[in-house]
C-alpha cells in the first residue's frame, strides 16, 4: 500500500472506530427510550383517581396505591428530617473544621467512601438488628427511616462537600478578615453560597431513598396494609415494595397494576428531578 | 538561579481560631455528625459477625462447609449450607451484567470525552444520569414482565425465571456508573499527551487506543471494579427475573438464585429472630459484605495511585 493509501486507511479506522462509539450512546437512548415506553404504555391506563385513592386489594381492577404513596412519603420524609441535618454536619467537619492531615479525618472519609458502595440490603440487616430488634422499633416507618438515612447519609455528605469545596476560599478570608470566627464564618458566607448544590445533592440523594426497596424489605416491611400510616410508629408500605409484590404475583390484573404503580413512582421521582434541575440552573444564573 | 523562596501558606484558613465557647460545642456536634459514619461501619461489621458466629455455632456448620459446599437448602430436613450455588448466581449475573455494560460503557466514554461536541455532551449526560435514576425494581418489572417474554420468542427452552434477562437489566442499570467513572478517568488524562500524539501525525483512534487508555486505565479499572461490586449487591432486579432456585450451573436459561436475592426471599418469609433460618441471611449477607467491601478499598486504591501520576 502507497504511504497515501496508509494513511487514507488509518484515517478510515479512526472514523469507523468514532461511528462506533456513537452507536454505543445510541443504542443506549434507544434502551432507555425504549424502557419508559414499554412502562408508560403499559401502566399510564391504569392510573386513574380510583387507583390513586384505594387500598391494596385480594382483586387486582380494585387495588390501589394509597397506602403505599403514603407510605413513601412518611419514609421519605422522616429520613429527610434525620439525615439532611446530620450530613450536612458532618460534611461541615470534614471541609471547614478538619485539621490537615489528620489521620482520624482521612480514616473517616475513607471509611466514607467505602460506605457508600456497600450494598443496600446489608444496610436493611443492620437496621433489622439495631433499630428493630435492639431499640424495639418494630416495623415501623421510624424504623424505615432510620435505616434509609444511614443509607443516604454516606451520598448526602460526600455531593455536601463538593458544594462546600465550590465556594472560593477568598468569601472565608474575606469573612475572616472583617473578624468573624469560624462559625460565623460557616453559617453566614460559606453554607448559604454552597446552599444551591447542597440542595440538589440532597434531592438527587432523596431521590434515591423514594426508589430503594431492599433494606425496607429486609427489615420487615409489609406488603398488605390497608391504612395510612398515621405516625412514626405505624406500620407502612412503600412503592417500590407494592410494585415488588404486584409483580410477582401470576395474575395479569396484579401485573397491570404494578406497571400503573411504576408509572407514579417515576412521575413521583420526575417532580423532585426537576426541582433539583431547576435549582441548579437558577445558582448557575446568578 | 533564583533563591527557593519559602513556600505560600496553602491554607490560611487553618489558623483561625475557633474562639467563642459555643462555637467548640458547635464543632464537637459537627465531630460526632461525621463519627456516626465510623459507628454504622462498625455496626455493619458487628451484626453481621456475631449473627454470622451464631450461625456456624448454632448449625455446627464449619466455615470450610460454608464456603466449598455444592448445596444451599436450608429448609430440608437434612439443611445443607454450601454458599457456592448462590455465589455461582451472583458470579452468572455479574459476569452477564458486565458483558453488557462494559463495552458500552467506555465506548461512551470515550465518544463522551474524545469525540463529542459540547453540546451532545451536554444532552447525552443527562440522559445517562436518568438511567441511573430509575429504581431497580422498575428493571426487575421490565425484565420479567417484557424482556424475558420476548428473549423466549428466540431461545424457546429460557425457563420464566432466569439469569439472562436478569443480568441483562443489570447491565443496563450499571451502565452509567461505567461510562461516568470512565469518562472522568478519561478526561484526566492532560491534554499535552494528546497534542503529542496528534504532532506526530497520529488519527485519532491512534491517539486514544495508544495514549489516552493506557493512561486512564488505573482509573478505568477502578471505574469497572466499582460496577461489578454495584451488579454483585443488586438486589430487587435479580430477585424478580432471575428466581429463586439456588443451582450450580453456568447455563443462562436456567432459573438460579443470588446471595441478595436469598436474603430477599427469606426476608418476604417472616422468619422468627434467632431462628436458623435467619440466622443464614446474616452468614449470607457477612459474605456479601467482604467481598463487595474488598472490591471498593481495591478500586479506591487503584483511583489514589492513578491520582498521584498526575499531580
Amino acid at each position: 500500500m502507497s504511504p497515501t493509501g496508509y494513511r487514507k486507511f488509518r484515517k478510515f479506522k479512526s472514523g469507523l472506530f468514532g461511528a462506533l462509539c456513537m452507536f454505543a450512546v445510541l443504542v443506549a437512548a434507544a434502551v432507555l427510550i425504549g424502557l419508559l415506553w414499554t412502562i408508560f404504555q403499559g401502566g399510564i391506563g391504569k392510573v386513574t383517581p380510583q387507583f390513586l385513592t384505594s387500598f391494596p386489594s385480594r382483586l387486582p381492577n380494585q387495588a390501589g396505591v394509597k397506602a403505599a404513596i403514603y407510605g413513601s412519603l412518611w419514609v421519605v420524609g422522616l429520613t429527610a428530617v434525620i439525615s439532611i441535618p446530620i450530613g450536612i454536619a458532618a460534611a461541615v467537619y470534614l471541609e471547614e473544621y478538619k485539621i490537615r492531615d489528620s489521620k482520624l479525618s482521612s480514616f473517616i472519609q475513607l471509611n466514607i467512601s467505602n460506605l457508600a458502595g456497600v450494598p443496600s440490603i446489608v444496610y436493611g440487616l443492620l437496621g433489622l438488628e439495631v433499630f428493630v430488634r435492639a431499640a424495639k422499633l418494630d416495623r415501623s416507618v421510624l424504623a424505615g427511616a432510620l435505616t434509609m438515612s444511614l443509607l443516604i447519609l454516606p451520598m448526602i455528605i460526600i455531593v455536601t462537600q463538593e458544594a462546600l469545596r465550590a465556594v472560593p476560599r477568598t468569601i472565608r478570608e474575606a469573612s475572616y478578615g472583617l473578624g468573624a470566627t469560624r462559625w460565623q464564618t460557616i453559617r453566614f458566607q460559606v453554607i448559604p453560597a454552597a446552599l444551591p448544590g447542597i440542595m440538589t445533592g440532597i434531592i438527587l440523594s432523596l431521590s434515591r431513598a423514594i426508589g430503594e426497596s431492599a433494606p425496607l424489605i429486609t427489615i420487615g416491611a409489609v406488603t398488605f396494609i390497608s391504612f395510612t400510616p398515621n405516625s412514626p410508629a405505624s406500620k407502612f408500605t412503600v412503592l417500590p415494595i407494592q410494585i415488588f409484590d404486584w409483580t410477582s404475583r401470576p395474575q395479569k390484573g396484579f401485573q397491570e397494576a404494578a406497571a400503573g404503580a411504576i408509572v407514579v413512582l417515576i412521575a413521583l421521582l420526575l417532580v423532585l428531578n426537576s426541582a433539583a434541575i431547576l435549582i441548579r440552573a437558577r445558582a448557575r444564573r446568578m | 538561579m533564583a533563591k527557593a523562596s519559602p513556600a505560600p501558606p496553602t491554607r490560611p484558613v487553618d489558623g483561625v481560631p475557633t474562639r467563642l465557647p459555643h462555637e467548640r460545642v458547635i464543632r464537637a456536634v459537627c465531630f460526632l455528625c461525621a463519627a456516626i459514619s465510623i459507628a454504622t461501619t462498625i455496626g455493619i461489621i458487628l451484626t453481621l459477625g456475631t449473627q454470622a458466629v451464631e450461625f456456624f455455632t448454632k448449625t455446627k456448620v464449619s466455615l470450610g462447609e460454608f464456603l466449598t459446599g455444592t448445596e444451599w437448602s436450608p429448609n430440608f430436613l437434612d439443611p445443607k449450607f454450601g454458599v457456592l450455588p448462590l455465589v455461582c448466581g451472583t458470579l452468572l449475573i455479574t459476569v452477564g451484567a458486565c458483558v453488557v455494560a462494559v463495552p458500552l460503557g467506555l465506548l461512551t466514554a470515550i465518544y463522551l470525552a474524545e469525540y463529542a461536541q459540547p453540546q451532545v455532551r451536554r444532552i447525552v449526560k443527562p440522559v445517562l444520569e436518568l438511567l441511573a435514576g430509575i429504581p431497580t425494581v422498575v428493571y426487575g418489572y421490565v425484565a420479567l414482565i417484557h424482556l424475558t417474554p420476548l428473549l423466549r420468542k428466540v431461545i424457546p427452552d429460557l425457563q420464566i425465571f432466569n439469569a439472562l434477562s436478569g443480568s441483562i437489566v443489570v447491565g443496563i442499570m450499571i451502565l452509567p456508573l461505567v461510562s461516568s467513572l470512565c469518562e472522568d478517568a478519561i478526561s484526566a488524562v492532560p491534554r499535552g499527551l494528546r497534542e503529542g500524539g496528534y504532532g506526530l501525525g497520529s488519527t485519532k483512534l491512534e491517539v486514544t487506543m495508544r495514549i489516552v487508555l493506557p493512561s486512564a486505565l488505573s482509573g478505568i479499572m477502578a471505574g469497572f471494579i466499582l460496577a461489578i461490586s454495584r451488579a454483585i449487591g443488586e438486589t430487587m432486579a435479580v430477585s424478580l427475573a432471575a428466581g429463586q432456585r439456588p443451582t450450580l450451573t453456568t447455563d443462562y436459561r436456567q432459573s438460579i438464585e443470588t446471595m441478595t436475592a436469598y436474603i430477599v426471599q427469606v426476608s418476604k418469609g417472616d422468619t422468627p429472630s434467632g431462628s436458623v433460618e435467619s440466622l443464614t441471611v446474616f452468614a449470607v449477607g457477612a459474605a456479601l459484605f467482604v467481598v463487595t467491601f474488598s472490591l471498593n478499598i481495591l478500586a479506591q486504591w487503584l483511583v489514589r495511585k492513578y491520582r498521584k501520576v498526575y499531580v
